[in-house]
């Protein structure tokens, strides 16, 4: 069972709608309760990181989020969030891994970079099994993880940024899966079989 | 690097979808569920699925057939048409859009922008544009471009994009349905105005209109309808044509 966060900051239709076709168990919910019963976590995220901080907060999560042990899957700012700080606001994040989210240059790109974007791999990991070593993915996001230990797979526009990151029970996604065709429900499949692996 | 994409336009009436020439005469299409699903499977980068009658009407937007379209693509959807306030922008959300595309309201709040990016992020709100030229200048135009304005459309951009647009959606009334190409002056005058990605719309009717919008034009991406409903340009054909062309395109 896969546990949807709800914060009034994600497009929870849309990734429902992504992991109903893709036939996996799972539940919405703002609350930490039925959330610490799921076998994996998925935070979306839409909108600003200091309003979906102060969403997170207001509702206990924060802790809970940033000490879960099984599988965590963070998208677009749902995995910005996972981050020590966002320059967005500035925001202070969850802190799961190093690092500032910054904004893109508006010199060298448009701003939001929005539209489907290369992600090429770097190393591999289970979560992008079957899925092109170079896959075009769905995008939409003015602000930025650096490529760093953590990045296994990356894209470019105006800067090279992470597009997918792994450390080890939190994965972030900086596309949005559930809008990525098919490329982006075999990613969302990788996710729901992992989670069974880690199975309560 | 980015690609540019191609995004077919799904005007609705009264459950259907329609197609006209400069937004007038519209003949029957066929239904959203089956034509959202054709495209999102054939290809295409984005849906836009505009309810046309809601402004006019006053009335709230097609909730309904919002929801049953996103549950069959699994490619960006946004969402237009009698939008009003923060709170139909976010019940489209709900209902499974991930963008709207904010027009009438607008013209007499653009402000909705700004409390919108707040809650929900410049790159899930489009502001849309309905352009008519009069007298050598881009005049907008507002509910299903009925109503005059005396807003300048490159004024106009600067304004919504300042308010909080991620995105604008730019449709030359002149040349809509007509397939004799975008407004491509108009689109490379944005282009060096505004910093926000531009979807190009009206006027499509060859393979060489799209590329020309996009290379001329600058335009990131090009809206389409008669030539996918009517099975003119296979959207397949078209991106092959277009990377064949040199531009980045998702095939």
């Amino acid at each position: 069972m896969i546990g949807v966060v709800d914060y009034e900051a994600g497009n929870i239709s849309s990734i429902s709608n992504a992991l109903s076709r893709i036939g996996a168990e799972f539940i919405v919910s703002g609350e930490v309760a039925p959330l610490s019963r799921c076998d994996g976590i998925i935070l979306p995220g839409v909108g600003a990181a200091p309003g979906a901080m102060v969403s997170l907060q207001k509702r206990g999560l924060t802790e809970f989020l940033s000490t879960f042990r099984n599988p965590l899957l963070g998208i677009c700012l749902g995995m910005q969030l996972l981050y020590q700080e966002s320059e967005e606001g500035p925001t202070t994040c969850l802190g799961v891994l190093p690092g500032v989210v910054r904004k893109f240059n508006g010199s060298t790109s448009k701003i939001p970079h929005m539209g489907w974007n290369v992600v090429e791999r770097t190393s591999e990991i289970a979560l992008m099994q079957g899925i092109d070593r170079r896959e075009y993915f769905y995008f939409a996001h003015s602000y930025y993880a650096e490529v760093d230990a953590s990045s296994v797979a990356a894209t470019k526009e105006g800067v090279l940024f992470a597009a997918v990151i792994a450390k080890e029970n939190y994965f972030g996604v900086q596309f949005h899966p559930e809008k990525s065709g098919n490329a982006g429900l075999t990613l969302l499949h990788n996710f729901e079989v992992l989670c069974k692996s880690f199975r309560r | 690097m980015l690609t540019r994409r191609i995004i077919p336009c799904l005007d609705v009436l009264n459950g259907r979808v329609v197609k006209g020439k400069k937004f007038q005469n519209l003949v029957d299409v066929g239904d959203p569920v089956e034509l959202a699903a054709r495209y999102s499977d054939e290809g295409a980068d984005e849906l836009v699925l505009l309810d046309i009658s809601a402004s006019l009407e006053e009335r709230r937007p097609f909730f309904e057939i919002v929801r049953q379209v996103a549950k069959c693509i699994a490619i960006p959807l946004t969402v237009g048409g009698g939008i009003r306030t923060l709170e139909d922008i976010l019940d489209l959300l709900r209902c499974g859009a991930d963008k709207v595309s904010l027009n009438t309201v607008l013209a007499h709040d653009p402000t909705l922008l700004a409390r919108g990016a707040a809650r929900v992020g410049s790159q899930a709100l489009v502001g849309a544009i309905d352009v008519l030229r009069i007298n050598g200048s881009w005049s907008v135009h507002i509910k299903s471009g009925t109503q005059y304005t005396r807003l300048d459309a490159l004024e106009w951009a600067k304004t919504l994009v300042k308010h909080g647009a991620g995105e604008l959606l730019i449709t030359s009334i002149d040349m809509d349905g007509m397939k004799v190409g975008y407004d491509i002056e108009l689109l490379d005058r944005l282009a060096s105005t505004v910093n926000v990605p531009l979807i190009a719309s009206g006027g499509a009717g060859t393979k060489q209109h799209i590329l020309e919008a996009l290379n001329t034009g600058k335009a990131d991406a090009v809206l389409a309808a008669s030539i996918f409903h009517f099975h003119e340009i296979p959207i397949k054909e078209l991106k092959h044509y277009l990377h064949a062309q040199g531009i980045p395109i998702r095939l």
